[in-house]
C-alpha cells in the first residue's frame, strides 16, 4: 500500500477540526513538510472538493440537496425554511459558529427526497416543519 | 445452533435510519421479550428490501409479511397480534405482498415476486455485518472455486462468455476489459471499484454496499485473480457513511477469515482491499478523474488513450468497474455463463438494478431482467403515477441520460432496444414526471447541476454550462425567443463535439432532447409583447 495521499491527509485534518470543520493555512503547511508538495497544489486540492473547506465553518454542516429528485419534492421550500431558521444564506455560518448551510449535489437519498445531511447523518422526507424540529433539537443540544 | 420459529428482519439502511429503524429494532426486541417470545423469535438487522420512502420496514419470516411504515406505537400490536396469535396486522401490511404466492419460495421472492433478485439476493435478507450469514448463503464459494479450480484465463473466458457488460453507464464488455488488463506485462496492477455514484437520481450501488458488502469484496477479489492484481481500491463517495462503515467491517472480517490478505485459501493468491473516500465532486465518477483523485490530486479527467487498463493508477494497468458490475461476478462464477445468458436479452445479459423515483407510488431500488418494458417498470412495479396523474415523461439513466415520451414507454429496457430510440439504460435511474411538470423547470435544474459540477478544465464545458444556464433563465422569466432556442441547440452541439470528457459531452443531452420532444413547453415561455 502506498503512503497517504494529499487528499486523504486533508480529509483527516478536517475531520480532526470538529468545531470548525475546515483546513487552516497552518495545518495545510504542516502537510507541506510531510508530503513535500507545494502549498498551491494542496490549496488546489482542498478547493476542488465540496466537502473540504479552507474557511472556518460551523459545528454542524447542513448540506441540502438541490438536484432533480429533491427539486421535484419541494426542496426549495425546505431550503427557504432552513435559511429563515438559521438567518443565513448558502455558504454562510451562523455567528455563534454552530451551523453552516451548504447546497449539495445528489446525496443518493432520492427515494426519500427531499434530503439533506447534517455532518455524516442523512435525513429524508423533509418538510419545513420537520427541519424546524431537527434544527431546534440541535440548537437545544439534545442531539450530538 | 438454536432454532427460532420466526425471524424478523429489520431494514437498517440510510433510508430507514433517519426514520428511526434503530429505535424500532430496540423496542421490538424488548416487546418480544416482554411478551415471552424471546426464545422463539429472533430479530435481525438487514439492508433495504427495496421499497423505500415509506419509513421503517420490517419483514416477518417465514410468513413473508412486510410491515411498512412501522412506528413505535405499532410494535405492541405486531407482537401480540401477529407474533403471538398469528393474525396479520393488515393496517400496515405492505401492499405488494397482497397477491397470493405459492408456499415454499424464499423470502425475497415472496415479497418481491415481480423482480428477479440475483445481485440483490442477500440484500434485505442477511445481516450485512455478519460474514457468517454471507458464507451460509454460499458466500465466497465463487472465489474458492476460481482460486482452486480455475486458471485466471479461465475466469476471464467465463466472464467473456457470460457477455456481462459494465453497469457504470457505458456498458463496456467486462470480459474484454479484464482481458486487456491481463495482457499487459508487469506484476503490479490494480482493481478499482467505482462507488462514486454521483449521477443525480441514482442510488442502486448504495443498496448493494449497505445490504451485502461481501458480494462486492468477493467480486473484486475474483477480478484481481483474473487480471493478476493484488490490490483493490473502493473509491466511494464521502457522503456514504453507512456504506463505508459496513465495507470496512466486511474487509476486516474477510481478512480475519483468510478470505482477503496473503495466500487466500492456501492458493498462493494475495489480495488486499482498501477504501478511498471521495470528497464531493461528481466528475470523480469518470474513471480517469477518479484515478487522479485516488492519487490525491484534483479530480480532473485525463487524456485517453492511454486507457486505464494500460496506464491507470500510478501509471499501472488498472481495471475500473462499477459496484453492480462486480457484484454480478460471483453469481456468474457460481451458476455459469449459460445460466447468466438465459436472463435478459441479446446484447444485454443478466439483470439490471434501477433506482425509481419522482411522481410514482413506490420508490426504491429494484432488480429486473434486461428487456423488461419500461411501461411495466413504471406502471406495475412502481405502482403507476401518484394520484393517478397522467405521465409526461420519464428521465432514464440520470440527468445526463434520456428523455422518454409516453408513446415510447413500451420500449424494452436493454441496450439494443433503447439504441433504437437513441437512448440507453445509463446509470439505471428512472425519474418519472407527471403532466403537471414543466420541462423548462426540469431542464433548468439539470443545467444548474452541470454548471456546478463542471471541473473547469476545458472551455466548452466550463463556459458552455454557464451560458446554457443564462439563456434558460430568460425562459424562466418568460423572456425567451426562437433565437434563444437556436442558441441553445448550437451550444449543446458544440459541447457535445468539443468537450474534453463525457461530463461535458453528455451534459446537454436532456436539454437537446427537450428542444425536440417538448418544444411546446419552451415556446410557452417566449416573450410576449402584448
Ligand atoms: C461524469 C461521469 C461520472 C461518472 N460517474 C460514475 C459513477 O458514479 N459510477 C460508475 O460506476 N461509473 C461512473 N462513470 C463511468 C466511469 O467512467 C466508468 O465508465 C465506469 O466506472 C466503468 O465501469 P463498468 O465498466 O463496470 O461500467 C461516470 C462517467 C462520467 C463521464
Ligand atoms: S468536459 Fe467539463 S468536466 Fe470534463 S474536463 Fe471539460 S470542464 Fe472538466
Ligand atoms: S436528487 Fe436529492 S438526494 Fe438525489
Amino acid at each position: 500500500m502506498e503512503k497517504k495521499s494529499v487528499l486523504e491527509r486533508l480529509h483527516e485534518t478536517q475531520d480532526k477540526e470538529k468545531e470548525k470543520n475546515y483546513i487552516s493555512e497552518q495545518k495545510a503547511s504542516e502537510l507541506l513538510k510531510e508530503n513535500s508538495d507545494s502549498l498551491s497544489h494542496i490549496y488546489g486540492v482542498a478547493t476542488f472538493y465540496t466537502m473540504l473547506s479552507v474557511k472556518p465553518r460551523g459545528r454542524y454542516i447542513i448540506r441540502i440537496c438541490r438536484n432533480l429528485a429533491c427539486h421535484l419534492e419541494n426542496a426549495d421550500s425546505v431550503a427557504e425554511e432552513l435559511k429563515n431558521l438559521l438567518g443565513i444564506g448558502f455558504g454562510e455560518t451562523t455567528t455563534d459558529g454552530k451551523f453552516t448551510l451548504e447546497e449539495s449535489s445528489c446525496l443518493g437519498m432520492c427515494s426519500v427526497a427531499p434530503a439533506m445531511m447534517i455532518n455524516d447523518e442523512p435525513y429524508g422526507n423533509l418538510t419545513p416543519e420537520k427541519v424546524k424540529d431537527i434544527i431546534e433539537s440541535l440548537k437545544a443540544g439534545s442531539k450530538k | 445452533m438454536k432454532f427460532f420459529r420466526t425471524h424478523i428482519l429489520v431494514s437498517k439502511d440510510s433510508k430507514s435510519m433517519f426514520a428511526g429503524a434503530e429505535t424500532v429494532e430496540k423496542l421490538l426486541v424488548e416487546e418480544i421479550k416482554k411478551q415471552g417470545l424471546g426464545e422463539e423469535i429472533k430479530v435481525i438487522s438487514t439492508g433495504s428490501i427495496g421499497f423505500e420512502g415509506t419509513g421503517v420496514t420490517i419483514a416477518v419470516y417465514p410468513d413473508g409479511i412486510v410491515y411498512s411504515p412501522v412506528t413505535v406505537s405499532d410494535i405492541p400490536e405486531i407482537v401480540s397480534e401477529h407474533l403471538l396469535k398469528g393474525r396479520v396486522v393488515k393496517r400496515i401490511a405492505f401492499p405488494i405482498k397482497t397477491s397470493k404466492m405459492p408456499s415454499g419460495v424464499t423470502f425475497p421472492e415472496k415479497v418481491i415476486g415481480i423482480q428477479k433478485r440475483i445481485v440483490l439476493k442477500n440484500v434485505g435478507f442477511i445481516n450485512p455485518e455478519n460474514i457468517e450469514e454471507y458464507i451460509a448463503q454460499d458466500g465466497y464459494s465463487a472465489l474458492a472455486k476460481s482460486l482452486c479450480d480455475m486458471k485466471p484465463s479461465d475466469v476471464i473466458s467465463l466472464i467473456t462468455a457470460s457477455e456481462l457488460r459494465g453497469r457504470g453507464g457505458a456498458g463496456y464488455p467486462t470480459g474484454l476489459k479484464w482481458a486487456a488488463a491481463a495482457e499487459v506485462k508487469g506484476d503490479c496492477k490494480y482493481i478499482i471499484c467505482n462507488a462514486d455514484e454521483g449521477e443525480p437520481g441514482t442510488f442502486k450501488d448504495r443498496e448493494i454496499m449497505e445490504g451485502d458488502p461481501h458480494t462486492l469484496l468477493e467480486g473484486m477479489a475474483i477480478a484481481g485473480y483474473a487480471v493478476g492484481a493484488s490490490v483493490g481500491y473502493i473509491y466511494i463517495r464521502g457522503e456514504y457513511a453507512i456504506s463505508i462503515n459496513r465495507l470496512n467491517k466486511a474487509i476486516e472480517d474477510a481478512r480475519s477469515y483468510g478470505l482477503l490478505g496473503k495466500n487466500i485459501l492456501g492458493s498462493g493468491f494475495d489480495f488486499e482491499i482498501e477504501i478511498k473516500k471521495g470528497a464531493g465532486a461528481y466528475v470523480c465518477g469518470e474513471e480517469s478523474a477518479l484515478i487522479e483523485s485516488i492519487e490525491g490530486s484534483r479530480g480532473e479527467p485525463r487524456k485517453k488513450p492511454p486507457y486505464p487498463v494500460v496506464s491507470g493508477l500510478w501509471a499501472k494497468p488498472t481495471v475500473v468497474n462499477n459496484v453492480e458490475t462486480l457484484a454480478n461476478v460471483p453469481r456468474i462464477l457460481e451458476n455459469g455463463a449459460e445460466w447468466y445468458k438465459s436472463l435478459g436479452t441479446e446484447g444485454s445479459r443478466g439483470t439490471k438494478l434501477f433506482s425509481l423515483m419522482g411522481d410514482i407510488k413506490w420508490k426504491g431500488v429494484i432488480e429486473i431482467p434486461f428487456g423488461t418494458p419500461l411501461s411495466k417498470i413504471v406502471m406495475n412495479i412502481a405502482g403507476g403515477l401518484k394520484n393517478n396523474a397522467k405521465l409526461k415523461a420519464v428521465i432514464l439513466g440520470g440527468v445526463s441520460g434520456y428523455l422518454i415520451k409516453p408513446e415510447e414507454l413500451d420500449i424494452p429496457v436493454d441496450f439494443n432496444s433503447l439504441a433504437r430510440i437513441e437512448a440507453g439504460p445509463g446509470s439505471g435511474s428512472i425519474i418519472v414526471l407527471d403532466d403537471s411538470r414543466d420541462i423548462v423547470d426540469i431542464v433548468k435544474n439539470i443545467a444548474e447541476f452541470f454548471k456546478h459540477e463542471s471541473c473547469g478544465k476545458c472551455t466548452p464545458c466550463r463556459i458552455g454550462t454557464d451560458q446554457i444556464c443564462e439563456i434558460i433563465d430568460r425562459f424562466f422569466y418568460d423572456e425567451g425567443s426562437e433565437d434563444d432556442l437556436n442558441k441553445l441547440m448550437r451550444l449543446s452541439e458544440t459541447m457535445f463535439q468539443t468537450s474534453f470528457c463525457a461530463l461535458g459531452q453528455t451534459a446537454p443531452n436532456i436539454l437537446q432532447q427537450s428542444l425536440k420532444k417538448f418544444r411546446g413547453d419552451w415556446e410557452r415561455h417566449f416573450f410576449k409583447s402584448e
